[in-house]
This record gives C-alpha cells, sequence and structure tokens, in this order.
C-alpha cells in the first residue's frame, strides 16, 4: 500500500480540514465526478466518429460496438473486483476459454473433432460456471491460503489453463455446440442482443454493490488497508475468496457469450485479452495498487476502447494496422484519462 | 449492523467531575509475562491507570511498551497474569468488539484507508442501511458530522482520507474509536511525525478531552512532552515496570536514570569547537531561494564547525538541507560544498562533492527495509566495494562490519535486514551510510526522530566526533537537544533565516524564534 502515511513533517499541517470541492450545493462531491472523467472523452469519439462516417452513431453500429464488447466488458468488471481489493488475476483471460472449452468437450458428441458426447447439451451452461468456480476456488486457495504471489499464480494459471484447453481439444476448434450454449450469445430480448443486456445488468448491479453494501464497500476497505479493514471487524479473507471465484465465474459467463456469438469455442479463445482488459480498467480509473475505482468508471474506459477501435475500423484504417494502433490507443486513452483524472497513476 | 447504529451517537460525558479520580481503575494489568520464543518482552509487568488521567508509559526500544500495548488493546493474550479495564476482566482475545467498546490504540501507523472518505472510514462496517438493505450515506455521513462536532474535531466528513495531514489522522482515529464508546485511549508516539505547532494541537485535544471524561494512555520518547500534558508516568526497562511516580514530583534527572538504568546527566556537557577557520569553508551557501519555500538564504559552515538550522516544520529549514544535498533544486543561488559547486538537483554529485547526509524520514528516504544492514550500509559508496560496477561481497562484509562496530549497531550480522533493528539501530545505519565516505560536509536532517534516549546521545556523540576531525556539520532539525552542541544555531522561519545565536543559548529564546515570537517586545 502506498504508505504515504509517513507523512512529511515538513507539509504545512496547519489548515483545517481540506476544502471541499463540490457542486449543486454540496450533494455532489467533486470527488464523485471523478468516475464521469471519461464521459467527455467518449462524447468527442462519438462526435469524430460521426464525422468519419455517418454509420457511426446508427443504431446498429452502436448496437454492435456494445455487442463486441460486452465478453471483454464483463472480463474487466471481473478485472476491477479483484484490483480493488488490491490482487490481481491474469488467468481470466484462459478460464474465458477453458471453461466453455471444458463443457464442449464433454457435450458435444463423439467423432466431431475432439467431442466425447458424455453429457447432454442442457448440461453445457452449469459446466462452464461449475468450471469457472473451480478456477477460481484453486486460484483463492493459491493466494489466500497458501499466501503465494497473486501476479505468479495466476500467470501460472494462464499458462496451465491455456495448455488444458490446448490438450483436449488438440489445438482445433469446437464446432456443433449445443442449442443452450448459443443462445447467450445469439438470442435476442426486446430487439438488443441478450449480450448486451447482460452485461448492462451485471454493471448496474456491480455500481450498486460496489457504491451502495457493506460488502461492496468491504472490497475497498480490503483493498486500501487490509490491517485497517481487519480492525473494523471485516473478515478479510473471506471478502477476497468471493471476489477472486466471483470473477473466474463471470469470466467463465464472458467465455460462454463469446462461444455463442461465434458459434465455436476456439482452443485460442480469450488469448491475449488480459492486456486489453488490464487497459480498460486503467484508463476507468482503477488502481492497480488497489483500493480505488468505480464500476462506472471500468465501464466507460472499456466503452472508450471500444468505440475508438469501431471508429477507426469505419475509417478504412487497413487490418494489417489495427494491432498497432490497438496499442497506441491504448497508451493515448491512458494519457487522456491522466489528464482528466488529474492523478499519477499507479 | 443494528448494533453498529447504536455505537455511534457519541455522548460526551459532563465535564465538570470528569477529573476526580474515582471509581476503578481503567486498566489495571499484574503479573503480566508475555514471551516470543527465547525473548522475553513482558516480565511480570504492571500498570494502573486511573479514570481521567493522562498517564505516561516511557521506557527506552525494547523495553516492553508496544507489547503492553497490545495486550492492553485485546491483540495478544498475556502468557501470564490479569488484565481488568473498567474494574471487570478483560473480555475474550475472540471478542473484539467487546475490545473496541472499552479501549482503543492511535498507532504510529495509521488505520485509515486513505482511497475512503473520512465519514466512510468512521464507520466502516457499520455504515447506515436506508431502504432495501442498501448503504444510505446521507445519514452515514450525518452521522459522521455528528459525530466529530460532538467531539470539535473540525475536519469535512466528506473530504478524502488520504487528503488528510498526520494530525487530522489521528484526530479521526481518535474520534472513531469514541464512536465505539471506548473512553480509554492509547497514543503510540502520537507526535514522532508532528511538527511544533501541530504538537500544540494534539495536546489542546488531548486536554479537551480529558475534561470530558477521556483517560490516556501516552507513549513518547520525549519526556518533555511527558512534563508537558502528563498526570502520571509508568517507566519500562528490560521488559519489567521499573517505577510509577506522578510526573510534577519527578525530577527529570531522575526519570531518565530510571529509563536508561544509570544516572544520565540531563543536559548534555559542554563542547568546546573545532571550528578550524584556517580551513576552506566545508558549505557555503549564498542567497538561495525556492518559490514557495525559502528565500535569500545565505550562511557559511567552517571545517569542523556545527551549525543548526532551527525552525518549525513549515520553515523551510528541512528544504535548505535537502537543497544542499541535492534532493532539491534552488531556483536561484548557490551551494558551494568544500570548494566545489555540485550541479543542482543532483544527489550524486553533491556527494561527490563530499557531502554526507541523514534524511529525514529514514522510512521513507532513508533505508531499503528488505535489504541487509551491510547493503544499507553501503549503498552510496559502491565505488568503494569493486572496480567496474562489479560488487565485492567480501569488501562489503568488512566495510559493514567496521560500520557496525563504529557506530555501535546492535545486530547479531551484517545479513539482517535492516527492517528487524530496532528505531535507533536503523537510524545508526543511515548515520553510518552518511559517514561511510569520510565527508567533508555532514548534512543530518531530524537525525534523532523516533530513536531512544540512549541511541540518540550516542548518535550526537558520533556528530561531535565528527566534527573534531574537521568535518562540517549542518544539523537542520526543531528538536532542541540535536542543537544544544552547536557552535551557532540559525533559526528559520517563514522561509528565511531570522536570527542566529551562538551556543548557550535558553531553550525559550530559541523556540521563540522559531515560532516566530519576539520575547523583548
Amino acid at each position: 500500500m502506498p504508505e504515504t502515511v509517513l507523512a512529511d513533517p515538513a507539509a504545512p499541517a496547519a489548515e483545517p480540514g481540506p476544502r471541499r470541492t463540490a457542486l449543486l450545493g454540496g450533494r455532489i462531491p467533486l470527488a464523485r465526478l471523478r468516475d464521469l472523467a471519461l464521459v467527455p472523452a467518449i462524447v468527442v469519439i462519438a462526435v469524430v466518429g460521426q464525422i468519419v462516417n455517418p454509420v457511426f452513431l446508427q443504431a446498429d453500429n452502436l448496437i454492435n460496438v456494445l455487442q463486441t464488447m460486452s465478453e471483454m466488458a464483463l472480463l474487466v468488471l471481473a478485472e476491477a473486483m479483484v484490483l480493488i481489493v488490491k490482487k490481481m488475476d491474469l488467468s481470466l483471460e484462459s478460464t474465458m476459454g477453458l471453461a466453455p472449452g471444458i463443457a464442449a468437450w464433454l457435450v458435444v458428441p463423439a467423432g466431431a473433432g475432439h467431442g466425447l458426447g458424455l453429457v447432454p447439451g442442457g448440461w453445457s451452461i452449469p459446466l462452464t460456471l461449475a468450471v469457472g468456480a473451480l478456477v477460481g476456488l484453486v486460484n483463492a486457495l493459491l493466494i489466500i491460503r497458501f499466501g503465494l504471489n497473486g501476479f505468479i499464480v495466476t500467470l501460472g494459471m494462464l499458462i496451465v489453463l491455456r495448455g488444458i484447453l490446448t490438450g483436449i481439444s488438440g489445438g482445433q476448434t469446437f464446432f456443433r455446440l449445443p442449442q443452450s450454449m448459443l443462445y447467450l450469445g445469439t438470442a435476442e430480448w426486446f430487439g438488443v442482443p441478450a449480450s448486451i443486456w447482460i452485461c448492462l445488468a451485471l454493471f448496474a448491479a456491480a455500481v450498486v454493490v460496489l457504491g451502495w453494501t457493506s460488502f461492496g464497500r468491504s472490497l475497498y476497505a480490503v483493498g486500501g488497508n487490509v490491517d485497517a479493514a481487519k480492525a473494523a471487524g471485516i473478515r478479510t479473507d473471506r471478502v477476497l475468496w468471493i471476489v477472486i471465484v466471483t470473477g473466474s465465474v463471470l469470466a467463465a459467463l464472458a467465455g460462454l457469450m463469446l462461444s455463442g456469438r461465434l458459434a465455436s469455442v476456439a482452443s485460442a479463445q480469450g488469448n491475449g485479452y488480459i492486456f486489453t482488459v488490464f487497459a480498460a480498467a486503467v484508463i476507468g480509473g482503477i488502481s492497480l495498487s488497489g483500493g480505488k475505482g468505480t464500476m462506472f468508471g471500468a465501464f466507460c474506459g472499456v466503452l472508450l476502447l471500444f468505440m475508438i477501435q469501431n471508429v477507426l475500423t469505419l475509417a478504412g484504417v487497413p487490418a494489417q494496422w489495427i494491432g498497432a494502433l490497438n496499442g497506441l490507443i491504448i497508451l493515448i486513452a491512458l494519457a487522456i484519462s491522466r489528464i482528466t483524472g488529474g492523478k499519477v497513476q499507479e | 449492523m443494528s448494533d453498529g447504529e447504536r455505537a455511534g451517537s457519541p455522548a460526551p460525558a459532563p465535564a465538570d467531575d470528569a477529573r476526580s479520580r474515582t471509581g476503578p481503575p481503567v486498566v489495571e494489568a499484574t503479573g503480566i509475562v508475555k514471551r516470543f520464543g527465547p525473548t522475553v518482552a513482558l516480565d511480570g509487568a504492571r500498570i494502573t491507570i486511573m479514570p481521567g488521567e493522562t498517564h505516561a508509559l516511557v521506557g527506552r526500544n525494547g523495553a516492553g511498551k508496544s507489547t503492553l500495548v497490545s495486550v492492553l488493546t485485546g491483540l495478544q493474550a498475556p502468557d501470564a497474569g490479569t488484565v481488568t479495564l473498567g474494574g471487570s476482566p478483560a473480555p475474550r482475545l475472540t471478542d473484539p468488539d467487546a475490545w473496541r467498546r472499552r479501549v482503543a490504540c492511535v498507532y504510529q501507523k495509521s488505520t485509515i484507508i486513505p482511497t475512503l472518505t473520512v465519514a466512510e472510514n468512521l464507520f466502516l462496517n457499520r455504515h447506515d442501511h436506508g431502504r432495501g438493505r442498501l448503504i444510505s450515506w446521507q445519514g452515514v455521513r450525518r452521522r459522521a458530522r455528528d459525530l466529530l462536532s460532538a467531539w470539535s474535531v473540525d475536519i469535512d466528513p466528506q473530504a478524502p482520507a488520504g487528503d488528510l495531514s498526520v494530525e487530522q489522522r489521528q484526530f479521526v482515529e481518535i474520534a472513531r474509536a469514541l464512536s465505539f464508546g471506548a473512553r480509554f485511549i492509547i497514543l503510540d508516539e502520537p507526535t514522532a511525525q508532528l511538527d511544533g505547532a501541530a504538537i500544540g494541537r494534539l495536546f489542546d485535544r488531548v486536554r479537551d478531552l480529558q475534561r470530558q471524561g477521556v483517560t490516556f494512555l501516552f507513549i513518547s520518547h520525549h519526556l518533555q512532552e511527558v512534563y508537558e500534558i502528563c498526570d502520571m508516568v509508568t517507566v519500562f526497562r528490560d521488559a519489567r515496570h521499573v517505577m510509577t511516580a506522578p510526573v510534577d514530583k519527578l525530577p527529570r534527572a531522575e526519570l531518565v536514570a530510571a529509563m536508561t538504568g544509570e544516572a544520565a546527566a540531563d543536559r548534555r556537557r559542554e563542547r568546546s569547537t573545532t571550528l578550524d577557520n584556517a580551513a576552506a569553508a566545508a558549505l557555503s551557501v549564498r542567497a538561495l531561494g525556492s518559490e514557495g519555500a525559502y528565500r535569500d538564504v545565505t550562511f557559511q559552515v567552517g571545517a569542523g564547525e556545527i551549525v543548526g538550522l532551527a525552525g518549525a516544520a513549515s520553515s523551510g529549514r528541512t528544504e535548505v538541507a535537502e537543497t544542499v544535498v541535492g534532493l532539491r533544486a534552488a531556483q536561484v543561488g548557490e551551494v558551494e560544498i568544500a570548494g566545489r559547486r555540485p550541479r543542482p538537483g543532483s544527489v550524486p554529485a553533491a556527494l561527490a562533492a563530499g557531502a554526507g547526509f541523514v534524511p529525514q524520514d529514514r522510512h521513507h528516504q532513508g533505508l531499503v527495509p528488505q535489504m541487509s544492514v551491510a547493503d544499507n550500509a553501503t549503498l552510496s559508496v559502491a565505488h568503494r566495494l569493486g572496480r567496474n560496477g562489479f560488487l565485492g561481497r567480501d569488501r562489503r562484509d568488512r566495510l559493514a562490519d567496521d560500520m557496525i562496530e563504529r557506530l555501535a549497531i546492535k545486530t547479531p550480522g551484517p545479513e539482517l535486514p535492516v527492517s528487524a533493528l530496532s528505531g535507533g539501530n536503523q537510524q545508526k545505519v543511515v548515520m553510518a551510510r552518511a559517514l561511510a565516505d569520510d565527508p567533508r560536509l555532514l548534512v543530518l536532517i531530524n537525525p534523532t526522530a523516533g530513536v531512544d534516549v540512549r541511541s540518540k546521545e550516542f548518535l550526537l556523540d558520533k556528530v561531535e566526533e565528527t566534527a573534531g576531525t574537521g568535518t562540517g556539520v549542518l544539523i537542520a532539525s526543531d528538536e532542541l537537544d540535536d542543537l544544544r552542541m552547536c557552535d551557532r544555531v540559525l533559526v528559520m522561519f517563514q522561509g528565511r533565516v531570522t536570527s542566529e545565536t551562538a551556543r548557550g543559548w535558553h531553550d525559550h529564546e530559541l523556540v521563540a524564534a522559531m515560532e516566530g515570537v519576539d520575547l523583548h517586545a
């Protein structure tokens, strides 16, 4: 934790409490507005996008953007929670591939690729989520119970899980998925893809839980100063277990949505996502040193990234250059959020 | 969460009879024994604290003070002995809530969560809940405002706790303790990170609360503070209780003797100056200025001379000293160390010019806690450890052994991580490094902060000894004991050097000058 606590005795300590900067007669402290720091950037990108190509603001395109980002957004949601409690989970991207991969392996009929056809198709969703939970439990066991370094543990898990998926699939892609696995990625509710609804609903739930429940606030307490959280009577280990396991389950759900949308599970599903996830979380104001950031900010972070990518595509940037530009976008977005957020990112 | 809501309403006791020492003792601990493996941290220790008094607990590092605090706050169970709180036996360790209602400790290490607001810190894990079991932030804020104003703490409950000063954070922690219902508060070296004015405000607050019926146990290295604010004092030495006495009937020399186990002189003996006028000045500072910190600072430190740079925390003394050693750069003016002008703002250049320094905060700038004593002591003299950037392990250990001996650092060996040492010994490591390269100029910033009496004497003796070898010494401090041996003391006030006194000043003169008060007006 940043022990800025060892305060500089030379700092002028004499002034009374820090002055509150507030709007609307003090009802909204300015600190809260930091959550909205990315909103202007999003508006600017929307305007630029509209100028570049009038297609941008049409409903179809916006839905397309939201649907493409929905899986990544769930990973960002998961990673944001983990980062707030001052842990890290790199293995989310592999969980995203492995969880639906195992389900497909067990469900897809034998003869077609590497499927075993052991269980009926209806089991695929519970199976996927169970694999996610299991991965989370292993991570939590190693990190919390055995006190191993979370970064290295999940790095190891990232490689192991990816390897397992490659092993069971023989490096191939699972096709002919059961109907239940396709549902979340293909269904439309009220004319909008189900994955968008799920993504928005989960973010809304996360905003409420993290902002307005004791459990949610305990995440910030644990990440901000774990000893102080303990002293306040928070069961810190339990909070960490819940967060890590929930994160993995969310990753499994994201994998399910992606598999459904693509109607397949590739052995490389999710590969390389984690970098974008971290970038989106940090751009969205989640501190890598724990205890800071909001779910709304995280959502804005991932939204901003995907909008910029969409604008580039609409502008006709050659596909070969998209990779380089994506990296550049992340750096630029970080710089923008540093300027609008006004604080050094840790 | 409902029980948290009940506990939240502060109810200051009426002020009238609070100081009458009636009723059972707030705390009575007898025959406390606590062992950690082979070391005995407390050996039959005892303490009795009566309601409404401010009780000091003093002792050198390792006397068992911290262990006693953890026993009194329910963090550790004693191996033997009994603790009673307010006349009834202490709760079980598994019931932290019961402990919290009786006693609280404000540690040196803050238990405030910097990323949350003050209000949330106060009511963490016992938020107000409104409709649908969601937290009612309005309720939390209102309760925080009520709590802070009931104890007249002038802090905005919606400010992020990370923006608070050390002093304000202590007030928040005290208010939180009171909100649990505790009326007995332990302050563990509360003044270590505060400047003179903030200490004054803290003491005012303590006296206020004392009038409202709050009892304090005050742990400090500064005997001056004990005399200023405490009624009773208990001395621990080598894990045992040595004495308990009313402060106003206890001469200082006796208190120091009780702490150190020998009759120590309260005042340092006079030293004769070792200023060598023939040699070139160790430091000359000319017309140094930096926006918002100090301006027009000019002085010289001769070879073998000890010069004090006194002043309150925001006076600019620390900034000037840091500029001299290159931790910051001045906007105007120049710094000349032993006849050379190092590049401003460059520590390596200042070191190469012959400076050695002890930074103001050893935790922050002085030491790499997980590195060994040997590594820390030789961090700045890599060039003496080997050629071409490679470090010679043997040479390092030899050098470190030599330093450990010269500065009497109490460590089992040079390989020990420096974080395992006591505060006094850590500071000796920092000092050892400052002296490692036989500096022409030694700059010390608050050299004895958080250091026990004996180590303090030792460190200051070492400084004198160094000056005796022709090194110029600059001490930036507001600690009078640090300044006593100086040949001259320059006093800074609001960024300017306002006066200069030769040795033989009286405490009150210097303090008045540092506070910007003119005694003769």
